[in-house]
């Protein structure tokens, strides 16, 4: 026992020194989520009969939801939207901007940096008041730049503006987390490949990428969870047109706050938790094969 | 393991235990501080200045408050009255309503559509005046003013629950201009829908110009029901709710859906703005400039959205340009009744929060705002159709398109049925809309359109299919 205690702060200190963190983990976390659970499994309605007394369906929720065509239009749009924003769009344009960057001048490298935080750290409101003028049928900047407007970007292609937005929106994190690795990565090594003759590609593939592994688990496990539960889509195309671009957030909020119906909701919610706890459990399995 | 077994058992039961709270309420006293010299109280409203409804929003802030508060000074009491007014989609508004009626922190009058009462009463949100304030409700002088069919707005299930603020009408509005290029005449009155077509395919010849805006999808939420299917519905000579049931996929819902086809398959409408997040606003936009021939609309549009002066999409040649027409049956004579023409009205209520910790002196407010003369402030130099027909003598002769309601309009409209499940049934009219509007045929959108209402309301409530 006496060896596992490498702080020697005792059992009894120690639950102290971690209490205060479990206390709020539970407050905020545990119990908000079992909470969800519970009203998954009733019929609990923002108005009508059953917001007074609602009554306890069981999993007949779940059930439904796995029946429920919205449903599944939601979970694969969810997936298009993490594979196509997060996976590959931040992934590799953050990865891209960090490795063009290193050997940039400092000024240009700060400007770049600059702008692409902006996009990063802007209210989502404002943000998708600039995307909706951008992207507008009659006065957007998009139509008047190809000279052609009359194109309703968000209506005709919701899904392929919404993965270029979010794109846009959160690659600085990975150009960031990205910058850093890439410091880690030993000159030497940059060096003898670039005397043996290997290619800018080669280079990355054999010699930077085993240095940097980890922060590519990493990174894409965080903007994985964070692109799956956006809600900032709903800013641009609220769902529309007619379920197009509904991912599994928006149609939890149009589920419980339009259709109020929250039980239903609350099931759903509880599915994309188990869907991210799945994602984040399958990061961390590789991770773990790694090391 | 075991251990986090333990806890997770424990915490679940816990959670069940909480749940107990889930949708409670308590009773309350209806005559609690009734003597309180402090009062404070919050009227909330879609409205807001320099937005939505913005004339109600200036008369709560600049008419209500200073007179309220002035007159309860004489009489010794200190209110001070707080006006909670968003100007937002009606949807967004009825999702902030309904949260505000969970928590301790909603408005005490708060004002909702018509349509939403029968969902909040069952639920408890909202409760009878005569409970939540006392008896002395029924001796309001002011219920003989108000006509037994916009009362009924109120009402649920035969008792009061709130006051109208008035009714309104729905109407096909044209541009004249439009019309006179198109070599359509400017007092033009369809009898069938088959002219409404018609009138559509001349419009589609001018170049930039939407022929007609028959609204449509889900986007739109309770206008695509209000001002599209249902007066189409209604011209059929079925309602949406008869002898216990809904409509379901029948012929006439599929007749509804056909026209929706022809306008929007056969380019006499434009789908992308029905599918739009902002489509609504966008065609009254649209409209004001110029680029939309026919509309369908509640006078709303006229009062609010069109005004020269204080509309949301000024036209300021309005009293010019603007033209309007009864909604005609199919044909003549096969409208509800065998009416030749149709419409549909609605309005919005004020209702009491049950949880107002004044009852009698959110009561004594509710009733000085439906008084004659703060109806009469309301209006300001405006028109509109007023709970209060003494009011209503005065103010509608000045302006020819709501004496048009009034006179014209009213006698043949009708109203939506107040029940809980009416907002499951228009969403799943609007999803059949934006089938359409998104490709589908009219025959796919009504067998879509009866499975989705089976679904939300049971078979045995469902007629027809």
């Amino acid at each position: 026992m006496a060896s596992r205690d490498t702080a020697g702060l005792g059992v009894g200190r120690a639950v102290a020194f971690v209490s205060p963190a479990l206390l709020l983990i539970g407050v905020f976390l545990v119990f908000p989520a079992l909470w969800t659970i519970y009203i998954g499994i009733t019929d609990y309605a923002l108005t009508g009969p059953s917001s007074v007394a609602p009554s306890v369906v069981g999993l007949d929720n779940f059930v439904e939801a796995l029946d429920d065509a919205l449903f599944t239009n939601a979970l694969w749009l969810t997936v298009v939207f993490v594979l196509g924003s997060a996976v590959i769009g931040q992934n590799l344009l953050g990865f891209a901007l960090a490795w063009l960057l290193r050997g940039a001048r400092p000024a240009l490298r700060r400007v770049v940096e600059g702008l692409v935080l902006l996009s990063w750290i802007l209210p989502s409101v404002v943000v998708a008041y600039l995307w909706i003028a951008v992207l507008d049928r009659d006065g957007g900047t998009l139509g008047a730049l190809l000279g052609s407007p009359g194109t309703a970007w968000l209506v005709e292609y919701p899904m392929a503006s919404l993965v270029i937005f979010n794109t846009w929106r959160g690659t600085a994190f990975s150009m960031m987390l990205y910058g850093s690795a890439l410091a880690a990565v030993p000159p030497s090594q940059l060096e003898t490949a670039r005397t043996v003759g290997a290619s800018g590609w080669q280079t990355v593939r054999d010699v930077v990428f085993p240095h940097i592994r980890g922060h590519v688990l990493t990174n894409t496990l965080l903007i994985s969870l964070w692109t799956a539960n956006d809600f900032t889509p709903f800013l641009l195309t609220a769902g529309g047109p007619n379920h197009e671009s509904e991912t599994l957030p928006i149609f939890i909020y149009q589920q419980a706050i339009a259709s109020g119906r929250l039980g239903y909701a609350a099931a759903i919610s509880v599915l994309l938790l188990l869907v991210n706890l799945v994602v984040a459990a399958l990061y961390l399995l590789l991770l773990r094969r790694r090391s | 393991m075991m251990r986090g077994k333990v806890a997770l058992a424990a915490a679940v039961a816990g959670a069940l235990v909480l749940s107990g709270c889930l949708g409670q309420q308590e009773e309350a006293d209806s005559g609690r501080n009734a003597d309180a010299k402090d009062v404070t109280l919050t009227i909330t409203s879609n409205s807001v200045e320099g937005g939505k409804n913005e004339l109600g929003a200036k008369w709560v802030n600049d008419w209500v408050i200073p007179e309220f508060t002035k007159r309860q000074k004489d009489k010794g009491v200190n209110v001070t009255i707080r006006h909670d007014g968003v100007g937002v989609d009606d949807a967004d508004y009825k999702a902030k309503v309904a949260l505000d009626f969970g928590t301790d922190i909603g408005g005490d009058i708060v004002e909702i559509d018509g349509i939403w009462l029968g969902e909040f009463a069952q639920g408890g949100q909202v409760r009878p005046l005569e409970d939540v304030v006392g008896e002395e409700v029924d001796g309001w002088d002011g219920w003989e003013q108000i006509p037994d069919a916009v009362e009924a707005l109120g009402e649920f299930e035969g008792r009061r629950y709130g006051v109208p603020l008035g009714t309104d009408g729905r109407v096909i509005f044209f541009n004249k201009k439009l019309f006179a290029q198109a070599g359509l005449p400017a007092d033009w009155q369809p009898t069938s829908w088959e002219e409404i077509i018609s009138a559509a395919r001349k419009l589609k010849a001018l170049p930039g110009v939407i022929p007609l805006q028959l609204n449509a999808g889900t986007a739109m939420s309770e206008a695509t029901t209000m001002q599209g299917v249902l007066p189409l519905l209604a011209g059929t000579g079925s309602e949406i709710w008869a002898d216990g049931k809904w409509q379901g996929g029948t012929e006439d819902v599929r007749a509804v859906l056909d026209v929706y086809e022809q306008v929007y398959r056969g380019g006499l409408g434009d789908p992308v703005l029905q599918q739009e997040a902002k489509g609504r606003d966008r065609s009254f936009e649209l409209f004001a400039q110029n680029k939309v021939g026919m509309l369908l609309e509640s006078d709303y549009f006229w009062r609010s959205v069109v005004d020269p002066t204080t509309g949301v999409a000024k036209m300021a040649d309005r009293d010019t340009a603007v033209g309007w027409a009864k909604i005609p049956a199919m044909t003549s004579g096969s409208g509800v009744d065998g009416q030749d023409f149709v419409s549909m009205s609605g309005g919005s209520i004020r209702v009491i929060n049950p949880k107002t910790e004044f009852p009698q002196q959110a009561w004594e407010l509710l009733e000085f705002m439906n008084s004659a003369e703060a109806t009469k402030a309301r209006l300001g130099d405006t028109a509109q159709i007023t709970q209060r027909e003494d009011v209503n003598a005065e103010v509608l002769a000045g302006d020819p398109m709501l004496s048009f309601i009034a006179e014209e309009v009213l006698p043949l409209t009708r109203f939506r049925p107040g029940l809980a499940d009416y907002p499951k049934v228009s969403t799943a009219l609007q999803q059949a809309t934006a089938d359409i509007v998104a490709g589908s045929s009219a025959a796919e959108a009504t067998a879509g359109y009866q499975e989705a209402l089976v679904k939300a309301v049971g078979e045995d409530q469902v007629s027809g299919g």
